[in-house]
């Protein structure tokens, strides 16, 4: 991008508040995306309240207001490809096709859930849509997608893995351990930096000396791409990029997104001025930049869309949240056997 | 059956020879790989017979290489990941313990990363502190690890094999003090990690010596030695010690009412503690005719100067010594 690594316009709200440009685009595949990122979106305010109300029992990290990130990749993403998400992933795990109601399950420790009630909103697995776990140790999965990358070019199918990361966790050591080992094993990998500005309350400028994490991918000779993490299509081309030069086996690839999160680090509450240069200013400015108002825009600006299909596309995934978090809620715990019996998956012998 | 001479070392060279070319999914990932020095004996010229893509040496980076055995493990593969010193994989302690091992029990048992950490105690010759470490008991610790450690030429290579082909994840300690050990092994029989357990290696009736990996050899020694002054010894080896199953080690002190186990790590929350709480628990008031006593090293960091490094690890004479007391006797 430049020498200085600075952001430019991308971290501020008052910019990139514009209608996000959707001409010559698949009208049908955008409107998909729309009700991806609403259905995602609707979700994760089901579960700010779940969670206010006691109705959930563990953390729940919200992405609200980052949705265009999950969405933007997955569309490139098929099934075989193999992806890891963080703390923060419900985005991630929807995204790739996961159920509505078998995520809730989880985050209410039900047996029915992703992870069979063992893992709540932390520990979310969806092998079979592509998503192989999502952990909370901060940067845990991102050596993990480098396995996965390496074992898709032993096995040969142009699959990739894919890293889901904060700014955060840029600050770990075994991120540039797996940067440089991608990129030494050409590991089809692809790095998703979600930089929302945020480590938990602080701001990236009292953690690390320049604002892009891209510049650790250019310092491992990784390709990269900077963009606007609230604007789907423009995450979704960088992405295509990355991906396609993974999947030809050139190697790994670095796509950071610039984003922020609406909501506090964990839970329902929005941390305003808890931590530090965590603003309502900013809060409120960045909702001004939101991710879905600016596409719906977009369609609506090309005749695409109006406010009465949006009511409608609304009221329909209203409907769907809401039927999931009921069945979830009437869903069976695990039983008392799965304490011990998910220790080990060879039988025999003591356990 | 025809039989092959091995050591402990060309046992597991043969082992991995053994899986590399009948898995396709088998890989093997760590540092010194290339280097005919880093592994003694155990992995000479894998790279040259199966490829570098399959025997791959990596960049100084223990954290990020386990990380992925982990991740391909999860994607099909049965990587090996190898670590020449246990010492230098504690920058990986996370891919171990919060990944590989939580990883079945987290997602409900739907998914196992089925990878082998190798790793190697590697001490003496003065290497000191960070050289030397035996830290096998912190792994016995974690559940959703299996930990496995020969003492013998043939669990070198058979516990190796069966390591690799069991679907959770296992640390395999080897011990570079070992890789003289000779033997004749037969073909190949793979078996099942999950039945593989502690095993009575030497019969005798007076006392139980308990070890794993070097220290069962230690015990074996003794045990001989202890023969010659009249005391029977009888001697379990652990060979899994995590998930450990004590029930050998129960009924060998029921037949003796003597146990010493013996164990190369630290004492406080070690495996030789652990052995003597399992049989106590298990043993009814009264079979017991002495106190369990257990041998390891002193509560320090590994020295340098060789004599305070003789004086650092037990000997097959700090053994029978200690077994003589059990017996009440002076040997």
């Amino acid at each position: 991008m430049n020498n200085n690594w600075s952001l430019g316009h991308l971290p501020d709200p008052a910019q990139n508040q514009q209608a996000i440009d959707v001409t010559e685009l698949d009208a049908a595949f955008i409107l998909t995306q729309l009700k991806m990122m609403l259905r995602i979106r609707h979700a994760e305010r089901c579960l700010a309240g779940g969670r206010r109300d006691g109705l959930i029992g563990g953390p729940v990290h919200l992405g609200v207001g980052q949705e265009a990130v999950a969405v933007g990749v997955a569309a490139e993403l098929r099934k075989t490809d193999r992806v890891f998400g963080t703390h923060r992933s419900h985005a991630h795990v929807l995204s790739m096709g996961s159920s509505l109601h078998r995520l809730f399950a989880e985050i209410l420790g039900r047996d029915t859930g992703l992870s069979r009630g063992m893992g709540g909103s932390m520990h979310l697995w969806d092998q079979p849509n592509g998503f192989y776990g999502s952990v909370p140790i901060v940067s845990g999965t991102v050596p993990l997608a480098v396995g996965v990358a390496l074992a898709a070019k032993m096995q040969g199918g142009g699959d990739v893995g894919v890293a889901y990361l904060g700014d955060g966790a840029m600050e770990e050591g075994v991120v540039h351990e797996s940067l440089n080992l991608a990129r030494m094993l050409k590991a089809p990998a692809i790095f998703v930096c979600e930089n929302n500005l945020f480590a938990s309350h602080m701001h990236i400028s009292l953690r690390q000396p320049k604002e892009s994490t891209a510049r650790f991918a250019a310092a491992n000779d990784i390709p990269y791409e900077i963009v606007d993490g609230n604007d789907v299509v423009k995450v979704r081309t960088a992405a295509a990029r990355l991906i396609s030069q993974a999947r030809a086996g050139q190697g790994p690839g670095f796509l950071e997104a610039v984003t922020y999160r609406w909501y506090g680090h964990v839970d329902w509450r929005e941390d305003i001025d808890v931590g530090v240069k965590r603003s309502a200013v900013d809060v409120g400015a960045w909702r001004k930049r939101d991710p879905i108002a600016r596409l719906v825009a977009g369609l609506q600006a090309q005749g695409l869309f109006d406010e009465q299909r949006l009511a409608v596309m609304e009221a329909e995934i209203a409907v769907e949240v809401a039927e999931a978090w009921k069945q979830a809620q009437a869903d069976a715990y695990p039983p008392l056997s799965a304490l011990t019996s998910r220790v080990f998956v060879s039988a025999g012998g003591v356990q | 059956m025809s039989s092959t001479r091995y050591n402990y070392g060309t046992a597991m060279l043969a082992a991995f020879e053994y899986l590399l070319e009948k898995y396709p999914e088998v890989f093997v990932i760590g540092q010194g790989l290339w280097s005919p020095w880093y592994v003694g004996n155990s992995m000479t010229d894998l790279d040259k017979k199966f490829g570098a893509h399959r025997v791959i040496d990596t960049p100084v980076s223990e954290s990020a290489c386990t990380g992925a055995a982990v991740g391909a493990a999860l994607a099909g593969m049965k990587p090996i990941v190898v670590h020449p010193r246990m010492d230098f994989m504690l920058y990986a302690m996370d891919a171990v313990v919060n990944q590989a091992a939580k990883w079945s029990h987290m997602v409900g048992g739907q998914a196992s990363p089925g990878l082998t950490i190798r790793s190697i105690i590697n001490r003496g010759g003065e290497q000191g502190a960070q050289h030397s470490q035996a830290l096998h008991a912190w792994f016995a610790h974690v559940p959703g690890l299996r930990v496995v450690m020969p003492a013998t030429v043939a669990d070198a290579r058979d516990l190796l094999i069966a390591s690799v082909l069991c679907p959770d994840p296992v640390m395999f300690i080897d011990d570079r003090w070992l890789y003289d050990l000779e033997d004749d092994l037969p073909p190949v029989v793979e078996r099942s990690l999950a039945l593989e357990g502690p095993r009575c290696v030497r019969q005798g009736h007076d006392v139980t010596l308990v070890g794993s990996s070097y220290s069962t050899r230690l015990a074996i020694e003794a045990a001989d030695l202890l023969e010659q002054q009249g005391v029977s010894a009888e001697v379990i080896d652990l060979r899994v010690i995590n998930p450990l199953d004590p029930a050998a080690i129960v009924t060998s002190v029921e037949k003796t009412g003597r146990l010493l186990v013996v164990d190369g790590s630290w004492s406080p929350c070690g495996i030789a503690g652990e052995v003597i709480a399992s049989v106590v628990e298990r043993v009814a008031p009264g079979v017991l005719k002495k106190s369990p006593a257990r041998i390891t090293l002193p509560f320090a960091p590994a020295p340098t100067a060789r004599v305070l490094e003789q004086a650092y690890y037990p000997t097959a004479a700090t053994v029978v010594s200690q077994a003589g007391k059990l017996m009440d006797k002076v040997c």
